[in-house]
């Protein structure tokens, strides 16, 4: 059991960590952020994933110990006030989310990709979200948000 | 190595609902004291969209805007029996259910209004905006806050309504299978292309197109959603799916993850476009028909037929994985070779 | 901005209403902002001082006798609070469609005195935390003698096989019958003025429904001895009536509350994490956590089944279709679950939107040694469409007939009796191959593009 303190989406936190407990469990019971979800606990669907440290993480993998002094983004963070970030309000306006499950970790995985490219190829968009399950959409209209979000950034940059 | 391409067609029926018990749905609604409509349900949305498309149904029957109407489900202790979300029921079964229940509560708000305004509930109309309004005299109105307000606290009305849509049980005949199953049949039509590799045996879906009758596309938007998603799980069950490779002669290797139990990524989606029919059931909601289970189902046929369309080989056993087309292509060069 | 394929309003414009106002529009969808924001609540998102977990022994063996169940071990695991076998179920027998006259009760909630597949719940533990579940899980000690197993759903069927099911047959009873059976006109007569006979098999394997949210509920003993049941249930009352039942409790000590889903598909429908929760919760006083884990998810929750179904149609040198019968085998693993329904709706999608006059088909709803399978999205239908859509283009190819074409000329049109006697209406089968054949360029013949799904019987 050891303490650990970090910041999350801006504001430092800190949480009693168990040698078993992951960073995904840590955000969701001990510090109530329940956007990340747990789709599958073996890193394998995508649905828990945050930024650590400006990179995108299945946090279900990430064992909470290690995230001491980490800075971590949560799609909680993301929206300033009523406005939404780019990649929010593209997969609101695209009808790009059916059961909302995996949402959170695919704007996750998003944002990320913009973070360092902001002018993504589909082919990159793809790669960016390929560890993102989602069973609802079919993925096109998720794909086309994330492109529609990244002119939006290039558009927003501008002004 | 050659990439073969191939077209295939199918076509398809799909029952709204399906019923063997008796298959009803109930939904309440009442007014706040500022005009809000409150549907209380017990009815599941998966993520198809069900709160939103009854919120349309009663937004539609009240003829007040989609802002006035809150839905509320789902919750045993306060919402009123539905028999769930499966069968392409939710749109026809809940929605009649909220418009039955809508229809009736408008009633009383139509009195409510006409008593204020002093005149006849027949002569009055609502025009979407949230105001009740004389016909034929667009300026003696009264806004659905006041008529609500009225409600409560003047006239003691209580502006609500009860809905409910039952299909009746019917058993079906032992002997010959006579029934009574479904509430009506949406369509559809699907061309596929795809290409196929005869080194690998991998096949590319490369285009879906689809013609879909649906009764009445109550939000084309999420029409669309489950067209789009349903097509991307009939391709992911037609080349990818199982839960047991080697079925039926043994039960092992079963997938247990997602890295395992494959699934088309976004990098292995098909061209999509579609086409939607209206022919409105006489039964449905505004003519609604079910379309949310159908959209996986006319892809596959259509998958299996353009491979043959391909390469020559037919496959019947879904799915239709690399190895069962390299097997239906070395067969054919050995019939080849021995002919 | 959201993709909207095109509305044809040529098509049925007799038909189709004025528009309305709100009907019609593409709506925001009124739960996206909470999808998008993360603030939208699943049943897991709720969190609960001193919440407990439940985790499920399960069955080595895909069909074996239990010879002894032992929990000592596991009870002495740290946090372990207790273990749940049958003999703390209070109504352990049941199928969940008994609430529309089903039977009989075939599968126990936990295993008594045999299992029949592998992974078949035997103990539940409950303790503090998911991990001290997991050992107590794994310190249960099970012993078996092994059974002979049915995989194979046509050697269920043969006279020799073992039989593994209680009530006496490896099938569903449909009232006396072997198989739900549909039978309309003279289907051997129809076999022998066809020109062409044409008979084929198809088969699929067992299909996850994978929805990225497992199944699973909490749930929280209130005050007044209620219990409240926050689920990912795709029906609230269906799980509400099912558990009361197996926990033989008035119906109105529960509270079922959800309708916010991670995906269904089928696969919530099944009622199997909130009897052993509520149980556990009874007999803990405490909220309790059962959630299925990926693995669960993927290799004990019900599939969709495999089925194989055998088609031999007679057909005539002009491309009608004079008769059609079906062989169709569900595989319902090794309960009931919701197949003995799944399999009556296959029956009654035969023999495909087509008018053919001499239809036989038996639909067997068959038990094997294999996770129960149940309803998922277009159940006993999907599976059925590959069949006929696969025979229908064989036959259009044996005839060297357009595929198109000769679908339009069986196409079930308005006013025709359908195989379960049921007249057609509504129909439009015939608009949407004639649409989808100008959506690419596939020409029809002036003769099939007049076609209307209103010239039929009637």
């Amino acid at each position: 059991m050891r303490i650990v303190n970090l910041k999350v989406n801006g504001v430092g936190q800190a949480f009693l960590a168990r040698p078993e407990t992951t960073l995904l469990l840590a955000l969701r019971e001990q510090l109530g952020l329940t956007g990340a979800k747990r789709g599958c606990a073996q890193g394998a669907c995508g649905s828990c994933t945050v930024l650590l440290d400006g990179e995108p993480v299945v946090s279900c993998l990430v064992p909470a110990a290690t995230v001491d002094g980490a800075d971590i983004a949560t799609v909680e963070g993301l929206a300033d006030g009523e406005k939404l970030s780019d990649v929010q309000q593209a997969f609101l306006d695209g009808f790009a989310t059916q059961c909302g499950f995996c949402t959170p970790g695919m704007i996750m995985s998003a944002e990320a990709l913009l973070d360092r490219n902001p002018n993504p190829t589909r082919d990159e968009v793809n790669e960016a979200i390929s560890g993102n399950v989602c069973r609802c959409t079919g993925y096109e209209p998720i794909v086309s948000a994330i492109l529609d979000a990244a002119e939006r950034r290039r558009e927003g940059a501008k002004l | 190595m050659t990439l073969l391409r191939g077209r295939g067609y199918a076509s398809v029926n799909y029952p709204t609902g399906m019923n063997l018990g008796g298959d009803p749905s109930q939904a309440l609604i009442h007014a706040t004291t500022m005009g809000g409509f409150v549907v209380s349900l017990s009815s599941v949305d998966l993520g198809q969209g069900l709160k939103t498309v009854v919120a349309q149904c009663a937004a539609e029957t009240l003829g007040m805007p989609m802002e006035n109407v809150i839905i509320d489900t789902a919750d045993t202790d306060t919402g009123p029996h539905c028999m769930g979300t499966f069968a392409s029921r939710g749109t026809h079964r809940v929605g009649n259910a909220v418009i039955m229940a809508a229809r009736e509560a408008r009633e009383v708000m139509l009195d409510v209004a006409a008593e204020e305004l002093e005149v006849d509930a027949g002569d009055l109309e609502t025009d979407g905006t949230g105001y009740v309004r004389l016909k034929g005299s667009p300026e003696t109105k009264i806004h659905i806050s006041e008529v609500a307000l009225a409600a409560h606290f003047k006239q003691g009305k209580s502006i609500s309504g009860r809905g409910i849509y039952l299909k009746e049980r019917n058993y079906p005949v032992p002997e010959t299978g006579e029934m009574d199953p479904d509430s009506c049949q949406a369509h559809a039509c699907t061309v596929a292309e795809v290409e196929v590799d005869d080194e690998t045996g991998v096949v590319t879906v490369l285009s879906l197109h689809n013609t879909y009758e649906i009764g009445r596309a109550l939000n084309p938007g999420m029409v669309a959603q489950q067209i789009e998603g349903g097509a991307w799980m009939g391709v992911s069950h037609a080349i990818f799916e199982s839960t047991e490779p080697y079925y039926p002669a043994s039960r092992d290797h079963g997938p247990v993850d997602f890295s395992e139990y494959l699934m088309p990524g976004p990098a292995e989606i098909p061209v999509q476009t579609s086409v939607i029919l209206e022919r409105p059931a006489s039964n449905g909601p505004f003519g609604a028909k079910g379309i949310g289970e159908m959209t996986a189902n006319a892809p596959i046929p259509a998958i299996a037929n353009a491979i043959f369309d391909a390469c020559g080989v037919r496959l019947t056993t879904m799915p239709f994985t690399p190895e069962s087309v390299l097997r239906g292509i070395d067969a054919r060069r050995d019939d080849a070779l021995s002919a | 901005m959201p993709r909207v394929n095109p509305i044809d309003t040529e098509y049925f414009k007799d038909e189709r209403k004025p528009d309305f106002t709100v009907i019609g529009t593409t709506v925001q969808r009124s739960d996206a902002l909470g999808h998008v924001t993360g603030r939208t609540e699943f049943f897991e998102d709720r969190t609960f001082p001193g919440l407990a977990h439940v985790k499920i022994h399960r069955s080595a063996h895909h069909h074996a006798k239990i010879d002894d169940v032992d929990c000592s071990e596991a009870l002495a695991v740290p946090g372990v609070l207790r273990v749940i076998t049958y003999r703390d179920v209070p109504s352990n027998w049941y199928v969940v469609l008994r609430l529309i006259g089903i039977e009989p009760n075939d599968e126990p909630v936990l295993a008594e005195d045999r299992v029949l597949y592998k992974g078949e719940p035997i103990v539940a533990v409950v303790a503090d935390s998911e991990a001290a579940a997991l050992e107590g899980v794994r310190r249960v000690k099970v012993s078996y003698t092994e059974l002979p197993a049915v995989f194979d759903v046509e050697e269920a069927l043969a006279p020799d096989a073992p039989i593994i099911k209680q009530a006496g047959t490896n099938y569903f009873v449909y009232e006396g019958h072997h198989a739900r059976r549909l039978r309309f006109g003279d289907v051997e007569r129809g076999f022998a003025e066809a020109d062409y006979i044409f008979e084929w098999r198809y088969s699929s394997a067992p299909i996850e429904h994978a929805p990225t949210e497992t199944t699973g509920c909490i749930v929280v003993p209130q005050s007044g001895g209620r219990l409240l049941i926050h689920s990912n249930t795709q029906a609230a009352f269906f799980t509400l009536d099912n558990t009361a039942l197996i926990l033989d409790r008035p119906f109105t000590d529960l509270q079922v509350k959800g309708g916010t889903v991670g995906g269904g598909f089928g696969g919530k429908v099944d009622v199997m994490v909130e009897p052993l929760a509520c149980i556990a919760a009874m007999l803990t006083h405490r909220p309790v956590k059962f959630v299925y884990t990926r693995e669960e998810e993927m290799q004990v929750s019900s599939p969709r089944a495999a089925e194989r179904i055998y088609i031999k149609d007679g057909v005539m040198n002009d491309g009608r279709i004079v008769a059609r019968k079906v062989m169709l085998y569900v595989d319902a693993g090794a309960y009931s679950r919701h197949s003995p329904y799944g399999t009556t709706k296959a029956c009654a999608h035969l023999p495909g939107p087509y008018t053919i006059p001499n239809v036989y088909a038996d639909c067997h709803c068959v038990y094997t040694n294999r996770t129960p399978s149940s309803a998922m999205r277009g159940f006993g239908v999907t599976i059925a469409d590959f069949a006929l859509e696969s025979q229908m283009d064989r036959i259009a190819r044996a005839l060297d007939m357009d595929p198109l074409q000769f679908r339009l000329r069986n196409a079930y049109r308005d006013g025709d009796m359908k195989a379960h006697r049921k007249v057609a209406s509504g129909t439009a089968l015939i608009e949407v191959i004639q649409r989808a054949a100008a959506l690419v360029g596939h020409d029809l013949p002036e003769e099939y593009r007049a076609m209307s799904s209103k010239g039929g019987a009637a």
